[in-house]
């Protein structure tokens, strides 16, 4: 188990060294996101704007036209909402070379509650033209998106987990931005999820192989641009889906799987995810559990969808 | 002190910045005349005089960079860029029409010679900062000047760049206060008093200078010196300015931010010019 955020923080700190044009914007909050070691080894690449994040956000693509890289590092609920139109403006819409950096994505910061959790982000960022948005699953993943982002030349939104999440892959595997991941293979159902949820949707696979059923299960780490030849071949092959996500289940990865199939014309999609409903604070697993997401969960809905029973 | 000679030619070149942007505007139909016409000696003055800037090379690492955080001032800074070769002048006639290179608000996708896209209020000098900070990180003397509208300065991140450009000391940043108090809707002093700006900048750390015409080359060019010779603070020069400056009829009023120009509007634009 590790963190997402501390795959930023060891990450960010190996590409620093390793090109000196990477910078890390924080906004105060550089100890939970992890940059704090990158700050101490790489102060002149390094920039507190204080609680500012508008400013960091605009700072960056200032940072960004002198072909530096940066990335402002926030939570995922500020760098999505506090700082949107910053980003649509002076990011997205020049297309400059920001990443911007997201610790506490989804309900992840559990105890801190609705203020603090980021249900809407990705979504958001969706809608932005110019705009790759990387969610990852685990700590390998991660690290090696978090390099792919720093090699994209563009805007890239990045959402890490606050809390340690299982390890799903090894320390070689590579990611590529916009080609999804099969974690599993199986033809009677498919589930596409991302981000944390990952391994509870591992665990549905597992819960579906013991009943006889083989789920393909997808890892869309990309959001956008959307891996759609993966998307389509779970719909014209298998034809029932499954999404997975902790994200309103509004304008999420399940609402672009739906845009696909909708596109094909065929295929049946349930998404599983929080139900249009802010946050509270409790444990992490509790509050998907309010929502409708655990392994059972999945593995039930996924079911169902085999056998045509509700 | 300027020559005589020189101070005739600026003031020649910004009677053309005005003409070519007016008359852009007039094709157009409508279009932001007020806050173009108050920055065209500012304009001409760091074209002409200040900026280290090579308009063959416009990304020419070197250069000073210029952020007009006041987008909707675009139509004269095209002009102004088109005067200094950066594109053909006919280009302007292109202004806004579908299609154009040449959109309403600064694009620097665009528009050869424009550093940082803005339009929406207020983001301008967070970008300046930006890039005085690279500049200042990578040991470039380059200057970053911005252009910052009084009333587009009611927005708070205004003054999250603000604070920032004096804790990181950016000598080598120059921001102008086109202080024309008047904003869409009123008279900047009866919506949202931002006066007396000089002393709100220096409360902030930064070095200020209150330049009583903000149309005088002389004094715009003076302040610039003074500021360049001030050390370890980021600089402040406001500029006391006439919104819609030599429209007749339309000086000094909040309607002039955005109208139509009738056909002898402009000709008596062009001949009071």
């Amino acid at each position: 188990m590790k963190a997402l955020r501390d795959a930023f923080g060891d990450e960010i700190l190996a590409l620093g060294r390793e090109n000196p044009n990477v910078y890390v914007v924080d906004c105060d909050i550089g100890k939970s996101c992890k940059t704090l070691e990158f700050a101490r080894q790489l102060p002149q690449q390094h920039l507190n704007v204080g609680i500012a994040e508008q400013n960091a956000a605009g700072v960056s693509a200032g940072l960004a036209t002198c072909g530096k890289i940066p990335f402002v590092s926030t939570y995922a609920a500020f760098g999505s909402m506090r700082m949107c139109e910053q980003i649509r403006q002076e990011i997205c819409y020049p297309r400059l070379n920001v990443k911007i950096a997201c610790s506490h994505g989804g309900l992840t910061p559990a105890n801190d509650g609705a203020s603090h959790q980021a249900i809407e982000d990705y979504g958001i960022m969706r809608t932005l033209p110019n705009m790759t948005i990387l969610v990852p699953c685990d700590y390998y993943s991660c690290r090696s998106l978090i390099r792919a982002a720093c090699q994209w030349d563009g805007p890239v939104y990045l959402r890490f987990t606050r809390d340690p999440v299982p390890f799903i892959y090894r320390e070689s595997d590579q990611f590529e931005i916009g080609r999804a991941r099969t974690v599993r293979e199986g033809g009677d159902v498919a589930i596409i999820a991302a981000g944390a949820v990952m391994s509870l949707a591992l665990q549905a696979c597992d819960l579906l192989h013991s009943q006889g059923i083989e789920a393909r299960l997808l890892d869309m780490h990309t959001v956008k641009p959307l891996d759609t030849a993966a998307v389509t071949a779970a719909i014209q092959e298998i034809g029932r889906v499954v999404t997975v996500e902790d994200h309103n289940i509004i304008n999420g990865i399940g609402s672009a799987v739906c845009e696909v199939a909708a596109g094909l014309g065929r295929g049946v999609v349930k998404r599983m995810g929080v139900q249009d409903q802010f946050g509270e604070s409790g444990p992490y697993f509790d509050l998907l559990e309010k929502n409708g997401v655990t392994a059972q969960s999945i593995a039930d809905t996924a079911r169902s969808l085999v056998t045509g029973e509700n | 002190m300027l020559t005589e000679e020189r101070r005739a030619f600026l003031t020649q070149r910004a009677r053309q910045a005005r003409a070519l942007t007016l008359e852009a505007i007039y094709r157009v139909g409508r279009g932001h005349i007020g806050g173009t016409m108050s920055i065209a000696e500012l304009l001409i003055a760091l074209y002409d005089d200040v900026m280290r800037v090579d308009p063959s090379n416009p990304s020419w690492p070197e250069r000073d960079r210029l952020v007009v955080s006041k987008g909707h001032a675009a139509p004269i800074v095209y002009a102004v860029l088109a005067m200094k070769g950066y594109f053909d002048p006919k280009l302007l006639d292109t202004l806004n029409a579908n299609g154009t290179t040449l959109p309403s608000h600064c694009d620097m996708r665009k528009v050869p010679g424009i550093d940082m896209t803005a339009g929406s209020l207020g983001q301008g000098l967070s970008a300046a900062v930006g890039m005085a900070l690279a500049n200042q990180m990578d040991h470039r003397d380059s200057y970053v000047y911005a252009i910052v509208g009084d009333g587009e300065s009611q927005e708070g991140q205004v003054w999250e760049a603000v604070m920032l450009a004096a804790q990181r000391k950016l000598e080598h940043l120059i921001v102008f206060v086109d202080d024309n108090g008047c904003q869409v809707d009123g008279f900047t002093g009866d919506i949202l008093n931002m006066r007396p700006f000089d002393q709100k900048y220096r409360a902030f750390g930064w070095h200020a200078i209150y330049v009583e015409d903000g149309h005088s080359f002389d004094q715009i060019l003076d302040a610039i010196h003074q500021a360049k010779q001030t050390p370890d603070r980021p600089h402040a020069i406001i500029l006391n300015t006439v919104k819609a400056k030599h429209v007749p009829g339309a000086e000094n009023t909040y309607q002039s931010h955005c109208f139509s120009l009738t056909r002898e509007q402009l000709d008596n634009s062009l001949r009071n010019l």
